[in-house]
């Protein structure tokens, strides 16, 4: 033993005993493995030595050996919580400022937080309500196509299901459920769109949607039956009991069987109305396609496993049916598909797997790799955070060292130092939950409007389990910040706290803070220009010049009515100054269009197109380089002979050598899906405008004359000084000749805007982004600086009586700071430029460029904060009065 | 568990810290175990089991004089309570009581 004296048991493992073992049983028992220790030294080697030492320290970790937790008289823990919270409150009052930073720089980063909480409580409470949801699955396929890439799929074949139902043990029930119910019911006068699936009798028993009147066991039986939820019951029938009337769709009379509760709002699956899946079944009989195993593009199929089913060999059944299946020629047009089949629990859908489908509506879906993305980054910042108020409060170590060490003095042990400095840290953080509870619901309505998908998949609505859950995070943020403060002040000596104040180097790693401060503002800053550079660029698109006029033009959509005699009546109203046809709406991302072919028959060219009349192009002010509007107006698609082209389809095709005057009257040859190769007369050239978004780069585009049979899309002028009445005035006359659908119109310059919602969302997030990292970034300068001015107090007295003026001190202190916050900005600003210049305006060929004032905005804004924070501190220390610095020595 | 009956186990080391007389601390129990029952004696068995008899009253325990090895830790020796020695001595009397009933032709 002696001639190794170099090898000791693992401290860690010892202190681990003393820690957890009853004192009395301690002494023996360590000595006891020090004994085997040194034996196993000589047998074994020391490695093993050190392994068996701590596997053994862990094995005595026994009901016998544990001491009891020590809870000091309960009365004296109450007493001195109360004290805690007394002291800690008063010591939070006299420092406002410091509370003030502390718990606005917590409350801003915990409101992140909040909001993911919040998001993920509502993501898993999807689904909860079905009381079979364990043993509810649905069948995903795995499908692989010869041609084209192949995916997994949320929808399956008819066939699947039948051969599930039909072959499969271990099932309790299988429903079929198709897609894409969707059509206009009639009852009476009364019209009203209704959407949602084709469902047989067993859905029913699988989910738990209660019915409120009917039979659900039959209520779905038969042919040409339907459930309506309550609100779609009471859209149709007012007050009136559904039960048993008709509704007609297509003039096929429908009977309503049932009327069930609402689909509460946390259901991956809504709709209105269920009808029976026989009716769909009824329709199609005749047609092989309807069952055929490859047509998996709009059913889905969900099981009921029986309780305590094999899923092993459940899969290993689905495996065989595939297997079968895929070796049956399928009808034409649904071979060379191979697919696999796979189980889906039912609480995997929405946070799940991505799953691709062909059609209906897409359910809520988050995916769990962003779902910790966003995890990782919340940590990020309220780890940040709690690491700025540990700075903070150490940076404050001056003012505290003696209060501590008078504590100690009077007998305060490690442990009650450190629970007053948790409490305090608590405290602080549970009053930043008040503030940042502020901030969710100033921010909840944000973050839902930020998509659509959002607005269907989050509420964020409190519920106990949320406030409680809440209320535990705060905790546990006070307690992470308030560790290492605890630490650090518990380990004061209180003798040396009277005799030297607090060690000059608190911190060893001044330049590690330094650091820190400089990636801070950094990222601060890129965030900060960022937001300001893309809102202008934002504010650019949106009043890009795309070549025509959008201003004050209300584009009605028909929805399928004909727009005559709308447009009869808007002519009559003296606000409406003109009015015009259209296709579609362009410049905001829609598309038409097909292939030309000028002389060469084989080279033909993708031209977007648009139908207009021959009002559209004076009322959006459309230039025209050469020739003139449309001379003919079809009656019939057919007849459309004319078309207006702009100058890049005469350069893509050459025509007549580039000069649109000669190019008037030569011949193109179109064709798109309904037209084939049709021989079209030029007869106008226009100056080139952005058919697409801003992203797109301008290509050969014309314009065909407008057809009545054609979809319609009124644009109107209107010149009015109060728009909201002329609006509604529009609305009113709109609700006389369709009574089914909402009115549906906007102003061009709002489907614009609407067109860049993508931007906005993300202007939004980004913005939001900054004020956090200010926020944080901030509160760790602040630290910095208060730390560095009160160190730094006496000499600042010695220098103010050697005659330094104040403001020489105030560039003393400072100029450190802004040194290290113009390293940020030499490194944030050319990244943020670069970044835009080189990725993102990449995207978009017609931007404008990066200016200076909206690059340098932000790091005004940031460099005005930092200063105010700083000269706050070093102006309070500057003025000090030396006499009184120097005299407490 | 708790009472009078001796566990096969504790009989063992019961019997060990009565031949090793002053010697019996927990390694010294240990070690003569292995060697004696010809299989290995983890060190925590036989710490749970002393802890054991102890609360039982068949064994009573006191620190020994510090050493320089064992990191300068004391040992805890054992010593058989009058409980104990009875407790001993009624098992072997109710094995020998059922060793003299076995006829000597069930041994064939």
């Amino acid at each position: 033993m002696k001639e190794q004296p170099q090898h000791q048991p693992p401290s860690w493992a010892r202190k681990f005993i003393e820690w957890y073992c009853k004192p009395e049983l301690a002494e023996d028992l360590i000595g006891d493995l020090n004994e085997y220790f040194e034996r196993n030294l000589r047998s074994v080697g020391p490695r093993r030595a050190k392994l068996i030492y701590m596997i053994d320290a862990l094995k005595f970790f026994r009901p016998y050996t544990v001491q009891k937790p020590k809870w000091v008289n309960p009365f004296i823990s109450r007493i001195m919580i109360e004290s805690y919270i007394k002291t800690s409150g008063r010591g939070l009052m006299r420092h406002k400022l410091f509370s003030f930073i502390n718990i606005m720089g917590l409350a801003v980063s915990m409101s992140v937080g909040l909001l993911l909480i919040a998001f993920v409580f509502d993501l898993f409470s999807f689904d909860r309500f079905h009381k079979n949801g364990e043993r509810i699955c649905r069948i995903t396929n795995v499908a692989t196509f010869n041609q084209g890439p192949g995916g997994k799929f949320a929808t399956t074949s008819v066939k699947t299901g039948k051969l599930i139902r039909e072959k499969m043990t271990g099932i309790e029930e299988v429903v079929i459920l198709q897609n894409d119910f969707s059509q206009d019911a009639v009852v009476g006068d009364r019209i009203l769109p209704l959407k949602g699936y084709w469902a047989e009798p067993s859905l029913f028993r699988i989910f738990t949607f209660p019915m409120v009147e009917g039979n659900p066991e039959t209520a779905l039986k038969d042919p040409y039956c339907i459930v309506l939820t309550e609100s779609a019951a009471k859209k149709l029938f007012g007050g009136q009991s559904a039960l048993g009337k008709t509704i007609k769709f297509d003039s096929l009379p429908y009977q309503v069987t049932g009327v069930m509760k609402d689909v509460p709002f946390f259901s991956h699956i809504s709709f209105e109305a269920l009808v029976s899946f026989s009716s769909v079944e009824k329709a199609n009989q005749h047609d092989p396609r309807f069952e055929a195993w490859t047509n998996m593009w709009s059913n889905q199929v969900y099981l009921l496993l029986q309780e305590n089913a094999d899923r092993v060999s459940i899969q290993s059944q689905l495996d065989a049916i595939a297997r079968e299946e895929n070796l049956v020629q399928g009808p034409e047009g649904y071979r060379d598909t191979r697919i696999r089949l796979e189980l889906l629990p039912l609480h995997k859908i929405v946070v799940g797997e991505q799953l691709s489908r062909s059609m209906g509506p897409s359910g809520p879906h988050v995916s769990p790799a962003l779902l910790w993305i966003l995890v990782g980054l919340a940590f990020v910042v309220i780890g940040s955070a709690c690491f700025n108020y540990a700075n903070l409060s150490v940076a404050r170590a001056l003012r505290r060292f003696r209060e501590v060490g008078l504590r100690k003095a009077i007998g305060a042990g490690k442990s009650q130092v450190r629970h007053q400095f948790l409490v305090e840290a608590i405290m602080i953080s549970l009053a930043a939950l008040l503030v940042s509870s502020l901030l969710f619901f100033l921010l909840r309505p944000q973050l839902i409007r930020l998509s659509p998908e959002m607005q269907n998949m989050v509420k964020l609505d409190l519920s106990p389990a949320m406030v409680a859950a809440f209320i535990f995070f705060s905790v546990t943020v006070g307690v992470i910040a308030g560790f290492v403060p605890a630490l650090y002040f518990s380990k004061i000596n209180a003798s040396h706290a009277f005799r030297n104040g607090p060690p000059r180097k608190a911190f060893k790693h001044l330049s590690l803070r330094r650091a820190l401060v400089v990636i801070q503002y950094t990222l601060t800053l890129i965030f900060i220009t960022a937001t300001a550079v893309g809102y202008v660029q934002y504010k650019n698109i949106l009043s890009f010049d795309l070549g025509f006029n959008t201003e004050n033009i209300l584009n009605i959509h028909m929805q399928g009515n004909k727009p005559d005699a709308l447009l009869k009546e808007l002519k009559e109203m003296p606000e409406v100054t003109g009015l015009s046809r259209s296709l579609i709406v362009t410049s905001v991302g829609n598309a038409w269009g097909g292939y030309m072919t000028y002389k060469n028959s084989q080279d033909s060219a993708l031209v977007l197109t648009n139908n207009v009349d021959e009002n559209y192009l004076p009322l959006h002010e459309y230039k025209l380089v050469a020739g003139g509007n449309f001379i003919v107006r079809p009656t019939t698609a057919e007849a459309a002979r004319e078309v207006i082209v702009n100058e890049q389809l005469l350069k893509r095709f050459n025509i007549a050598g580039n000069d649109p005057e000669k190019a008037i009257g030569q011949e193109i040859t179109f064709s798109n899906f309904h037209v084939h190769r049709r021989k079209m007369t030029i007869v106008g050239v226009m100056k080139d405008f952005h058919y697409g978004t801003v992203e797109n780069v301008i290509g050969p585009v014309a314009f065909i004359p407008w057809a009545p049979e054609d979809r319609a899309i009124i644009n109107a002028k209107i010149h009015s000084t109060d728009m909201q009445a002329t609006l509604a005035k529009i609305e009113s006359t709109w609700k006389k000749i369709d009574r089914v659908h909402p009115f549906k119109a906007q102003f061009y310059d709002e489907e614009i805007e609407n067109a860049y919602n993508e931007f906005a969302a993300i202007i939004k997030i980004i913005g939001f982004l900054s004020f956090l990292a200010i926020s944080i970034a901030s509160m760790g300068l602040f630290g910095m600086v208060v730390f560095t001015a009160e160190t730094r107090l006496k000499e600042i007295g010695i220098r103010k009586l050697m005659g330094a003026s104040q403001g020489n001190l105030i560039y003393l202190l400072s100029s450190g700071f802004l040194s290290l916050l113009s390293v940020s900005a030499l490194i944030a600003l050319p990244l943020t430029y670069l970044f835009f210049q080189k990725v993102v305006l990449l995207r978009f060929p017609y931007h404008s460029p990066v200016q200076f004032p909206e690059l340098f905005a932000g790091f005004l804004a940031v460099l005005l904060i930092a200063i105010v924070l700083i000269g706050s501190q070093t102006m309070k220390a500057a003025r000090s009065n030396p006499a009184v610095v120097l005299k407490s020595e | 568990m708790k009472g009078t009956n001796l566990g096969e186990f504790e009989e063992l080391v019961l019997l060990t810290i009565a031949a090793l007389m002053d010697k019996a601390y927990s390694v010294a129990i240990c070690d003569e175990l292995s060697t004696h029952n010809g299989r290995t004696v983890k060190l925590g068995v036989v710490h749970s089991v002393l802890h054991r008899l102890e609360e039982k009253g068949f064994v009573k325990s006191e620190l020994g004089e510090a050493t320089k090895s064992r990191g300068g830790k004391r040992k805890r020796f054992y010593q058989l309570t009058v409980t104990g020695k009875e407790a001993l001595v009624r098992t072997k009397a109710m094995r020998d009581q059922l060793w003299d009933r076995i006829p000597s032709l069930a041994w064939k």
